[in-house]
């Protein structure tokens, strides 16, 4: 088991719990078109049309020819490492906190030099690297050099390490575990060697043998929690948030309905109630402790993640009612991210497109597993990506969302006939 | 098209004002006090400067326009030059062109910071958009990191050791003891300078430059302005800039002077064998061995032999930064380009603070500044002779 990998120590309870710092996240507004690939876990660099050249730093003209069409182009990374050092003293907090730092001019094979971080397992320079960008700490794109055959992962390297949210060691909590996604969630992350899982119950007269076989994993305790009783939900803060590493918000109610099927708001405002109300519930009372421990030893608060829906994006009216609320939801997320991103927590934020369970029976294949949804989330975490668009109707659905909103809207639109 | 000679256009008037560490003066303080220095030096009232030339990086949120106020000067010709340790080479040849059409008489040309205690990380922090996006996120080492790249690349490609450019540096601190305005005050041995802790790899602590507080300035005049007023003065000879040379090397190896080097010695009709001392911009020493090939005392590559083969105190076989350089003076922000002209001025009119050279006919100076990125932008060249 490699060194970062370890379980962590339990926590010295007389030591002050240390205050999260961050590198430095001011950009230009052009620099976070890197930003912006690198949360969906990719790296891209702006490529001029009109001659080709690769362009970095982010430019707002072409360096060679000035047009000023640059468009961000996906990277395969490929380049050499020309010249490294490893910073021993630095004027930041964050870095100062954890010297040395190893550090690295990459000649990308595109023909641009990058300042990057070197993975651990990276050669001496000069040798072949290839370039990823991640997301660290304070949400900003960082590009990371690992070596070009070997797979490396982050968590390999105990200061990259910090860049993800894994949940081995971590506790967590799924807020909802009466759904086969969150039950496959659970299992997943007690794969992936989380520590402690809570798993959320509501109405429990009402039995789910899913959740009943989670007892079986040594680290699950189900706990009572209902999403749309805030004093529920300010009891298990009360009782757990404090110890709450990473929070997966797993509460979702999915009916189906458009607006002409069904008379009447009620079961519009139920699904308000829990994927939206219960989204702010949980925030007004996990966020503000999950902040004051973003630096608490190496199990420290990490993540929040939010299952949402592709159909947050833009409306599917035969599902408007959910896809409004899960709209509302996505909203409410972006301020939830704006408040845990100065103390270094990432809100993840994962847009499935129809999953294969009884509210999406009616949809076309292909729809997604539980368990591979499961299985994206656990990638997430394990990674640098803070918007997570898992399975191939996800993927197209982004993919025609980001070539033309208004196409997809008319789209959608026609679905609704 | 061959360029215009600078004719009789002289600098004089040298002056310094004392580096501290830090200080809660502001940038306005020190080059006020510039002024002041310069004005007393040459014996003029304060309405006799017209025009005005400076450098700094503390200034903000003025510029040279607020310190016309600041400072009480009506002025016909005013410039603000914000090019780092090039700025006072840039200064000299825009002042000498104003001179000689007569756009000004008397052109100050200071430069000057103020160093409080998180002045450093601010500056870095923000230093250029490019660096701010993709320099700094990454560890935050400011100059440090940048120079550390270029002197492990140099070291890796070229064979130099470091115990060559711990020859320079103890060479500057033996110069630096006898300039009694010098920050660094302890001699620094060869041993001192190999065991000193590490900063960034390779570079340890006697290869990384001590920001401070401080100012220097010169006045740039036509040689029958200095003679009326009796002020000892240095001849310009020559001067060259460049910006964004070699766009494509993959790391820094050579800066602009390689290009322009030809055209400094063709303008002032000698060449590197005829230069008595060399005053090069020194805030990490692989950029002064990048100094000596580009400027032509030795083959591109060869700075290590070079160092080996020559002595660097004033009075050795390459006299160079003899006031001691930023490297054993200080660095006072924008002024550290201005420090190795104003030493180049005292040495040829024989009016040192510390070592002298015995006969100075001409002197070398250059200035490197701003890595915008992952290079350093902009270099430049002046060559002086004595009167």
């Amino acid at each position: 088991m490699p060194k970062a990998a370890k379980r962590p120590q339990r926590k010295n309870p007389l030591l002050r719990t240390r205050l999260p710092t961050l590198p430095p996240a001011a950009r230009s507004r052009v620099a976070l078109g890197l930003t912006a690939a690198a949360a969906r876990g990719r790296f891209a660099l702006q490529a001029c049309p009109d001659c080709g050249a690769v362009q970095y730093p982010p430019s707002e003209v072409c360096r060679k020819c000035l047009s000023q069409r640059l468009a961000w182009r996906a990277q395969d990374g490929g380049g050499e490492l020309l010249t490294e050092t490893t910073l021993r003293t630095a004027q930041e907090l964050f870095f100062r906190e954890r010297l040395p730092w190893r550090i690295g001019i990459v000649r990308l094979d595109a023909g641009v030099n990058v300042v990057a971080y070197l993975h651990h397992n990276v050669d001496a320079a000069p040798c072949r690297v290839r370039v990823e960008a991640s997301l660290d700490r304070a949400g900003q794109a960082a590009l990371i050099a690992v070596p070009q055959q070997r797979r490396a992962d982050l968590s390999d390297d105990p200061k990259l390490r910090e860049m993800t949210c894994d949940p081995r060691g971590r506790k967590i909590l799924v807020t909802d575990g009466k759904s086969a996604v969150a039950q496959a969630l659970v299992r997943a992350l007690s794969a992936a060697g989380a520590e402690l899982i809570w798993v959320g119950e509501a109405e429990p007269w009402k039995k789910d043998e899913g959740l009943e076989s989670l007892r079986e994993l040594p680290q699950v305790s189900i706990v009572l929690v209902d999403v749309t009783d805030s004093q529920a939900v300010r009891q298990l803060a009360g009782e757990i948030g404090a110890k709450v590493d990473i929070l997966v918000n797993t509460a979702d109610l999915h009916r189906t309905f458009s607006i002409a099927t069904r008379r009447g708001v009620e079961t519009a405002q139920q699904e308000m109630d829990v994927n939206y109300f219960g989204l702010l519930r949980l925030a007004q009372e996990f966020a503000p402790v999950l902040k004051a421990r973003a630096a608490d030893g190496p199990a420290n608060a990490v993540a929040w993640v939010n299952l949402l829906s592709i159909f947050a994006l833009s409306n599917y009216p035969p599902h408007s009612t959910y896809s409004a609320s899960k709209a509302a939801a996505f909203s409410l997320s972006q301020a939830l991210r704006a408040d845990l991103l100065p103390a270094g927590v990432r809100v993840i934020n994962v847009f499935p497109g129809p999953i294969d369970d009884e509210w999406d029976q009616l949809e076309m294949p292909p729809k997604l597993a539980p368990a591979a949804l499961a299985a994206a989330i656990v990638a997430a975490l394990k990674g640098s990506v803070e918007d997570v668009y898992p399975g191939d109707v996800a993927q197209d659905w982004l993919a025609r969302h980001l070539d033309n909103p208004k196409a997809l809207e008319r789209e959608l639109g026609e679905s609704a006939t | 098209m061959a360029r215009a000679a600078y004719d009789d256009v002289v600098l004089a008037a040298p002056v310094t004002v004392p580096y501290v560490r830090y200080s809660i003066k502001s940038a306005h303080w020190f080059l006020g006090r510039a002024l002041a220095q310069l004005i007393a030096a040459a014996k003029i009232p304060k309405t006799r400067i017209d025009g005005l030339a400076v450098a700094s990086f503390t200034l903000a949120p003025d510029t040279a326009v607020g310190l016309t106020q600041h400072l009480g000067v009506t002025l016909r010709w005013l410039d603000h030059v914000p090019m780092g340790g090039a700025s006072g080479i840039v200064s000299i040849r825009r002042a000498a062109r104003a001179v000689q059409s007569g756009d000004a008489e008397i052109v100050a040309c200071i430069a000057g910071d103020t160093n409080r205690t998180d002045s450093f990380r601010r500056n870095t922090s923000a230093f250029s958009q490019f660096s701010q996006d993709a320099v700094y996120p990454y560890g935050s080492g400011g100059p440090n990191t940048s120079f550390a790249f270029l002197t492990a690349y140099y070291m890796q490609h070229y064979g130099a050791r470091r115990e060559d450019f711990g020859k320079l540096c103890v060479a500057q601190r033996n110069n630096a003891l006898k300039n009694p305005l010098a920050l660094f005050k302890k001699p620094l041995t060869l041993e001192q300078y190999l065991d000193a802790r590490l900063v960034a790899d390779p570079l340890r602590l006697f290869d990384c430059v001590m920001p401070c507080a401080g100012a220097e300035g010169f006045l740039v005049m036509s040689r029958a302005t200095a003679q009326s007023l009796g002020l000892p003065h240095a001849r310009l000879l020559a001067a060259i800039e460049r910006h964004n040379a070699f766009p494509d090397d993959p790391v820094q190896y050579r800066g602009g002077w390689a290009l322009d080097r030809d055209a400094l010695y063709e303008q002032a009709g000698v060449g590197p064998k005829d230069i008595d001392f060399l005053e090069t911009y020194d805030d990490y020493p692989v950029i002064n061995v990048l100094q000596f090939e580009g400027l032509g005392f030795c083959q591109e590559g060869e700075g290590a032999a070079f160092i080996r083969a020559n002595t660097f105190e004033a009075t050795g076989s390459f006299p160079f930064n003899t006031s001691g350089g930023q490297l054993s003076v200080g660095q006072a922000g924008a002024a550290g380009g201005h420090l190795g002209i104003v030493e180049t001025v005292r040495q040829l009119t024989g009016e040192t603070l510390g070592a002298r050279l015995p006969r100075a006919r001409h002197g070398l100076v250059s200035g490197f500044g701003m890595i915008n990125y992952d290079r350093g932008v902009c270099s430049g060249a002046a060559l002086l002779a004595a009167a």
